[in-house]
C-alpha cells in the first residue's frame, strides 16, 4: 500500500475539449515521441514491423459512434485518453513498493521505474487503462503530464507545457492548475460543463472533459421559409426585380 | 508518507535544433529537429512558421520513425531478376548514371517523346519540369491528374486560384464555414487549427460528405450526401439564393463577368476594338470596356447588333438556374438530402452572408481608381476537396461551388474565401501547354498550362495526341496537371505511340497510385513477340522499398527528407497565407547513412551527362554541382529564382540578384521566409490596386493583372464551338456529343459515367477510400508508430447494409464491381450515407514491400480498392478506349465506383492476393526501444 497526499499543493492537469477534437492522433504521437526519448526508459515497439505491432502507449484517441435512441443522425466521438492524474488514485494506494506515487507539489501521478517492480497491480486498480506495461522495459508507463518538460529551464517558457498540449492542431487540449479558480482551465471548465470520466468510480479525476456541443440541429425549413421569400418565379420576373433593384443602389 | 524521489524536471533536451520542412505529407510544416550526438532525438512544430505556427500532425511527430525505417533503400539497384521479381545487384552511382545516360542519350537524340518522365508526390515540380522540358520530352506531369486537378482546374478558370495552396477560408472572420467532400489529408494542419478557432469563437461548420469522420465528425451539421451529386446539392443552392434574390449585386457587377455581353449569335463574349470585355454602362446606357473608369456595369443590359439583342452573363445565370430542374424538390431524392434541409441550408447561408456582415474600416482603391472607405464581410466561407472533384463530373461540380461563392460575393472579402500569393493569377497569364518535339533538343516550352481553346491544344500535325497520356486532347482537353494514370495503361496499348523509358519519381504505380492494380503489373511485366518487355525500360527513384521498387530495371535510391535540400517554391506549389507571401527550404540536418542522393541532385549529374541546356555552363562542364547549387544559383526570370527570400545582398524580397549565401540565410530565418501583405492589400485582391502593385514589386507578376471572375468560362465554349463544326481544329466525330454537353460553360450537373455505363441495379452501392490524418498514403505504413494507429483498414458498411446481408464485425465480402472483385473484412459505421461503402486509403501492402513481415496485417487483412477501378470505362462495343476520367480535365474518376457486396466464408487472407515480393531491404527489427544520445 502507497499513501496518497493528503492535499497537493497544485492540482496540474488537461482540459480535452470533445467538440472540437478531430481524432487526428497529433498528441498520441507527440507523446510516443517526447516520452521515448525522456522520463525513464523508452516506449518500446514489439512486432514493430511484424503481424501484431504493439507498443507502449501514454495516451491514446479512441473513436465511438453514438446514434441517438430516437433515431436521427449518428456521431462520431473522438476521446483523446491519458491517465486523469486522480486525486484519489487507485493505482498508488494499490502500489506494494511506493513506485507509484501523486506529487505533493503538483499532483501529478507518476511511477519511479526504479522501485517498479512490473507486477501491473496499478494497471488493473486504475479504471479507465491509462497505465501500460512496457514489454521491453517490465515496467509500468504512463502519462507524467510530461513533468519534464514544464518545469523545464532549458526549454522557452512558452514551450513549458505537455507535448500533446503544445502539438495539438485544432487546440483542444490546455494544460493548467485545477487549484486555481481563475486558471485557464477551471474558467474553460467551468464555462464548457467540463465533467469527470466515470465519476461513480470515486477516483476524482484532475483531467476534465468538455463535452461536445449540441449537433444536427438545424430545422428543416419550408418553402415560405422569410429568408428564402422568392423575389419572382420565373426568370422574367427576377430580371425585372433586378432592374427595379438596381435602379434603387 | 514515503519520501518522494529525487527528479530532475530539467532534463538537457538537445544539443542543437535544426529548423527544416516537414515531409511527412503535402502540408510542409515547419519543423524543429532535435539532436543528440548528431541522431534526431525528437520533431516538434515550429512556432514561428507561417504554416503551421508550432503545431504539428501525427505524421510529423512520427518522423523520426521515417528517418530510421528498415525500408529504406541502401543503394543503387540494377535489375537481375525478371521485373516484378525483386531480384537486384547493388552497383555503384557511376555504374546506375552511365546505365541511365546510356538509355536516354540516343533517344533524346533520336526522338525524345520516347521517354516519360512522371513524378508522383514530387514536392520540386518546377524543377523536375524544367529538366524534362530541356530534355525535350511532351512526356511530364507529377501526380495531379489523379489527385484533384478538377478543384485547381475550375479554381482557376473562373476565380484565378482555388483552395488549399491557391486558398483559404478567412479564419479569422468567417461565421459559417462548409466543407464538401473533404477528406483529413490535405492542408491538414491549417484546418485543423482554422477549425479550432472557429469552434473558439462560436461560429459554425457545415459538413457536406457521405462519410462522417474527422472534420465532418466535428461539423455542427453533417449533411450526408450521395456521392457524385454534390453539383446537385449545389445548384439547388443557387437555386434558392437567386429566387430570392439574396445575392450580391455590387460585387456581380464590379468584379465578376456577370455584365459581360455574350454573343447570341457564337456564345463567346463580346469584346470591344482593342478586345476588352464589354459590358453596357448604365450611366450612359451604352456598351463600353469593363475596366473603363468610373463605369457602372449593368447586369442586365443588352445590345441590339446584326439583327440580335445580346444579352449578359448574368442574364444566362437567371435563365438557367431559375429552371425548376435545380428546385429542391426536384434533386431532393437523387441527392439523399431532403428538400427541407436543402432550404434550411440555403437560409442559412443567405443569413449569415447578409445579415451578420460587418465592415473593417480599411481603405483601399479599385483597379478602376475608385476608392472604397471600407472592406465588407459576407462571412460564409467554402472549402472542398477530393470528395467532390475525384468524379466524372467533377470538374462542373467545382465550378458550381464557386459559382455559389460568387453569386454570395464572399470571395477575396472579409468572412469568405482568401487567396493566398502568388495566387490570384487569372487563367490567361498561366503558361499554356507545349508540346513541340525536336531531336536532341529542348522542347518548346513548359509541358504544363491552361488552354483558352481548340488552338492550345497538344497535338500533332496530324491530329493525334502528341503526349503519352493525352492530357490537352478532345478527350479532355482542359487537363491543366496532366494524365499520370493514364501513361502506362497508354503505354503498354501503345496509343498513340509506343516509349522506350518510362522514368518514376515517388509514384507506387504498381500498387496504390494506379488504377487497375493487377492490370498495370500485368502492364509492367508483359512481354511481346520477341520476348522484350512491351515497355522497354524502366527507371525509378524513392527513398524506400515500395512495390514499385520491383518493376523497375534500375533503382535511383534518394534520401529522406531530413538528408536533402529542397525548395517550396513561389514557382511551385506555394506555401503562402492569405496575409503573407512564404517560401521554404529543407536543408541535410542529418547526413545519409547509406550510399543515396538526393533525386534532384541526381538529375543536375544527369543532366549534364546528357548535356542539357539547362544543366551544363558553356564549356559543358557541369552546371549545378547539386539540387542546393540548382536552388540559390537558378534563374528563372531575371531577378525571380526558386526562392523569393533574402535575395541580392541578402535584403531583397522577391526580386533581386542571387545571393550566394541565401540558403545560410533560409537557415538562419528557422528555413522559411516570410514577407506580410499590406493592410489595404489583404482583401479584394484581383481588384485591388494596392495589392497589384505590391505583388509586381515581389515578382508575382510582371504587371498588374486586375481581371473578373468568370462566372462564364469562355474557353469552354471555344471547345464546344470546335464540337458544333466551327474552326479548323475539329474533334473526331465520335467526342463531338460528349464535348458539347460537358464543356457548359456555365455549370451544369450530369450524372456520374460509371453510373451511367453500368446496371445500377446490379452493383446498388457507392463505394469510396479516404486517407486518415495519422498516415500519408503508402508512406505511413512503413513507420513503426504510424501503423500502430492505422494498420487495420476494414470495409465500412452503413448498418442498413450490415443488418440486409447479416454482417457482424470481422465478416468477410466479397466486394464486385463491373471490372473485378475483392474479398475484404468489414466493418458497421453509423454514421455513413446508407448507401455508400468505404475505407481507408493505402493501407493494404504488397507482401514483402515496405519491409514488412509478410505476415503483417496490411498485408493479409489490408487491401486497395483500386482492384475495382479501371483507368477505362466498361467498353462500349466501339473499340475505343475511353478513359474513366473527367472529359473536361482528364482527373481521375475514383469516386464513380459502384460495387455490390456480398457475404462470403472466412478465407486466409485478403484476396486478391499476391506472390510476396524479394525486399532488397531485408525486414526491420522485431523490437524497437529507440532512444539516441547518451
Amino acid at each position: 500500500m502507497t499513501e496518497l497526499p493528503a492535499q497537493t499543493n497544485r492540482k496540474l492537469g488537461l482540459v480535452i475539449d470533445l467538440d472540437t477534437c478531430v481524432g487526428c492522433h497529433a498528441c498520441v504521437v507527440s507523446c510516443k515521441g517526447w516520452n521515448t526519448e525522456n522520463y525513464g526508459a523508452p516506449l518500446s515497439d514489439q512486432s514493430a514491423y511484424g503481424a501484431n505491432p504493439s507498443g507502449t502507449f501514454l495516451n491514446r484517441v479512441h473513436s465511438y459512434e453514438i446514434a441517438p435512441e430516437t433515431g436521427g443522425v449518428a456521431q462520431l466521438i473522438h476521446f483523446p485518453k491519458s491517465c486523469l492524474h486522480c486525486e484519489d488514485a487507485p493505482c498508488v494506494t494499490v502500489c506494494p513498493t511506493g513506485a507509484s506515487y501523486k506529487r505533493l507539489e503538483d499532483g501529478i501521478v507518476l511511477v519511479n521505474e526504479s522501485d517498479c517492480i512490473g507486477c501491473g497491480l496499478c494497471a488493473w486498480a486504475c479504471p479507465y487503462g491509462a497505465r501500460e506495461m512496457d514489454t521491453a522495459e517490465g515496467v509500468m508507463k504512463k502519462c507524467t503530464l510530461c513533468v519534464d518538460r514544464i518545469y523545464n529551464e532549458n526549454l522557452p517558457e512558452e514551450d513549458r507545457v505537455p507535448a500533446c498540449v503544445r502539438t495539438c492542431p485544432a487546440g483542444a487540449r490546455h494544460f493548467g492548475d485545477f487549484a486555481d479558480p481563475d486558471s485557464n482551465v477551471s474558467q474553460l471548465s467551468a464555462e464548457r460543463g467540463g465533467f469527470d470520466l466515470m465519476p461513480e468510480q470515486c477516483t476524482k479525476p484532475v483531467n476534465k472533459y468538455l463535452p461536445p456541443r449540441p449537433k444536427d440541429t438545424m430545422d428543416e425549413v419550408d418553402i415560405l421559409a422569410p429568408l428564402l421569400a422568392p423575389v419572382a418565379q420565373e426568370p422574367k420576373g427576377f430580371m425585372s426585380w433586378l432592374d427595379k433593384t438596381l435602379e434603387n443602389l | 508518507m514515503k519520501d518522494q524521489p529525487y527528479l530532475d524536471t530539467s532534463p538537457k533536451v538537445s544539443d542543437e535544433i535544426r529548423k527544416t520542412t516537414c515531409y511527412m505529407c503535402a502540408c510542409r510544416c515547419g519543423i524543429n529537429v532535435h539532436l543528440k550526438d548528431g541522431e534526431v532525438a525528437y520533431i516538434e512544430g515550429n512556432r514561428d512558421h507561417p504554416v503551421n505556427q508550432g503545431v504539428l500532425c501525427a505524421k510529423g511527430s512520427a518522423g523520426i520513425m521515417q528517418v530510421n525505417a528498415p525500408s529504406r533503400l541502401q543503394a543503387p539497384l540494377k535489375r537481375v531478376g525478371p521485373r516484378g521479381s525483386g531480384e537486384f545487384e547493388e552497383i555503384s552511382w557511376e555504374e546506375a548514371l552511365s546505365l541511365a545516360e546510356s538509355w536516354l542519350k540516343p533517344i533524346r537524340n533520336e526522338n525524345p517523346e520516347k521517354l516519360a518522365f512522371f513524378t508522383g508526390r514530387d514536392q520540386s515540380q518546377s524543377f523536375t519540369s524544367f529538366w524534362a522540358q530541356n530534355y525535350g520530352t511532351p512526356n511530364y506531369a507529377a501526380h495531379g491528374g489523379f489527385c484533384s486537378v478538377n478543384m485547381a482546374a475550375a479554381g482557376i478558370y473562373t476565380m484565378g486560384g482555388a483552395f488549399w495552396e491557391f486558398g483559404q477560408p478567412d479564419w479569422d472572420h468567417t461565421k459559417l464555414l462548409m466543407i464538401f467532400g473533404v477528406a483529413e489529408d490535405h492542408d491538414s494542419n491549417p484546418i485543423k487549427m482554422g477549425i479550432g478557432k472557429i469552434k473558439e469563437r462560436g461560429a459554425r461548420i457545415i459538413g457536406i460528405n457521405p462519410i462522417r469522420t474527422g472534420y465532418n465528425a466535428v461539423a455542427d451539421e453533417w449533411v450526408g450526401i450521395t456521392p457524385g451529386t454534390d453539383g446537385l446539392f449545389i445548384l439547388a443552392l443557387v437555386y434558392e439564393v437567386l429566387k430570392a434574390g439574396k445575392i450580391d449585386l455590387h460585387y456581380l457587377a464590379e468584379y465578376t463577368n456577370a455584365p459581360v455581353l455574350i454573343d447570341a449569335e457564337t456564345g463567346l463574349l463580346m469584346r470591344d476594338a482593342e478586345g476588352k470585355l464589354l459590358v453596357i454602362d448604365r450611366k450612359q446606357c451604352a456598351p463600353a470596356p469593363f475596366d473603363k473608369c468610373g463605369i457602372k456595369p449593368d447586369l442586365n443590359g443588352t445590345l441590339e447588333k446584326n439583327g440580335k439583342i445580346h444579352h449578359t452573363v448574368f442574364h444566362a445565370i437567371v435563365e438557367r438556374y431559375l429552371s425548376h430542374e435545380y428546385a429542391p424538390d426536384a434533386v431532393a431524392e437523387r441527392i439523399g438530402v431532403s428538400a427541407g434541409r436543402i432550404r434550411a441550408i440555403a437560409a442559412e447561408i443567405v443569413r449569415v452572408a447578409f445579415e451578420e456582415s460587418f465592415d473593417i474600416d480599411q481603405e483601399w482603391t479599385d483597379f478602376r481608381g475608385v476608392v472604397h472607405s471600407k472592406m465588407t464581410a459576407r462571412p460564409v466561407s467554402m472549402h472542398a476537396m477530393r470528395g467532390i472533384s475525384a468524379h466524372s463530373n467533377g470538374f462542373q461540380t467545382c465550378r458550381a461551388l464557386h459559382v455559389l461563392q460568387i453569386l454570395l460575393g464572399t470571395v477575396e472579402v472579409p468572412g469568405g474565401f482568401r487567396f493566398k500569393p502568388p495566387y490570384p493569377k487569372p487563367a490567361d497569364i498561366h503558361p499554356k501547354p507545349h508540346c513541340k518535339v525536336t531531336p536532341g533538343a529542348p522542347l518548346d516550352g513548359p509541358h504544363l498550362g491552361f488552354v483558352h481553346g481548340p488552338d492550345d491544344l497538344a497535338l500533332k500535325e496530324d491530329g493525334s495526341p502528341a503526349r503519352i497520356d493525352k492530357a490537352f486532347t478532345w478527350e479532355n482537353p482542359m487537363s491543366a496537371h496532366g494524365l499520370m494514370h493514364m501513361v502506362i495503361s497508354n503505354a503498354y496499348a501503345g496509343d498513340p505511340y509506343k516509349i522506350d523509358t518510362l522514368f518514376m519519381y515517388m509514384a507506387n504505380m504498381s500498387w496504390n497510385s494506379s488504377m487497375n492494380t493487377k492490370g498495370v503489373i500485368h502492364m509492367l511485366t508483359d512481354k511481346d513477340e520477341i520476348g522484350q518487355y512491351v515497355i522497354p525500360r524502366i527507371i525509378y527513384s524513392d527513398a524506400y522499398s515500395s512495390e514499385m521498387v520491383a518493376y523497375a530495371d534500375l533503382i535511383l535510391p534518394d534520401t529522406t527528407y531530413l538528408e536533402r535540400h529542397d525548395c517550396i517554391s513561389l514557382l511551385d506549389r506555394p506555401i503562402c497565407e492569405a496575409d503573407a507571401v512564404a517560401d521554404a527550404i529543407r536543408w541535410p540536418v542529418i547526413k545519409p547513412d547509406r550510399n543515396v542522393r538526393g533525386f534532384q541532385s541526381v538529375l543536375c549529374d544527369l543532366g549534364a551527362r546528357l548535356n542539357l541546356p539547362g544543366f551544363v555552363n558553356e564549356d559543358g562542364s557541369q552546371k549545378y554541382a547539386d539540387y542546393g547549387d540548382y536552388i540559390v544559383n537558378h534563374i528563372r526570370k531575371p531577378g525571380i529564382g526558386p526562392l523569393a527570400g533574402f535575395r541580392g545582398d541578402g535584403t531583397a524580397s522577391g526580386r533581386g540578384e542571387v545571393n550566394p549565401e541565401q540558403l545560410d540565410r533560409y537557415i538562419e530565418n528557422g528555413g522559411f521566409f516570410v514577407e506580410h501583405v499590406p493592410d489595404d492589400a489583404r482583401y479584394y485582391k484581383p481588384w485591388n490596386a494596392g495589392y497589384q502593385d505590391w505583388a509586381v514589386a515581389m515578382g508575382l507578376y510582371d504587371s498588374a493583372q486586375p481581371y473578373l471572375f468568370s462566372l462564364y468560362v469562355e474557353p469552354m465554349r471555344k471547345f464546344q464551338l470546335a464540337a458544333e463544326g466551327y474552326g479548323d481544329r475539329q474533334p473526331p466525330d465520335h467526342l463531338r456529343a460528349q464535348i458539347i454537353e460537358t464543356l457548359d460553360p456555365l455549370p451544369i450537373w450530369y450524372p456520374p459515367f460509371e453510373e451511367c455505363a453500368v446496371d445500377t441495379e446490379a452493383f446498388p452501392l457507392h463505394a469510396l477510400t479516404q486517407r486518415p490524418m495519422a498516415m500519408y498514403h503508402s508512406w505511413g505504413t512503413q513507420n513503426a508508430w504510424l501503423r500502430q494507429i492505422h494498420g487495420l483498414n476494414p470495409l465500412y458498411l452503413p448498418s442498413k447494409q450490415m443488418l440486409a446481408h447479416g454482417f457482424k464485425d470481422g465478416d468477410w465480402a466479397k466486394v464486385t464491381s463491373a471490372h473485378g472483385d475483392i474479398v475484404v473484412p468489414v466493418a458497421e459505421m453509423a454514421a455513413l450515407n446508407e448507401n455508400t461503402v468505404w475505407t481507408w486509403n493505402a493501407i493494404g501492402k504488397r507482401k514483402g514491400a515496405w519491409a514488412l513481415d509478410e505476415n503483417a496485417p496490411e498485408a493479409t487483412k489490408g487491401f486497395l480498392l483500386n482492384h475495382l477501378i479501371h483507368e477505362l470505362q466498361p467498353p462500349k462495343g466501339d473499340g475505343l478506349r475511353w478513359v474513366n476520367s473527367d472529359p473536361v480535365t482528364g482527373q481521375a474518376a475514383w469516386f464513380d465506383l459502384r460495387v455490390r457486396i456480398e457475404k462470403v466464408k472466412l478465407p486466409h487472407e485478403s484476396q486478391p492476393n499476391f506472390e510476396t515480393l524479394k525486399s532488397p531491404v531485408g525486414q526491420g527489427p522485431s523490437e524497437l526501444k529507440w532512444k539516441v544520445g547518451s
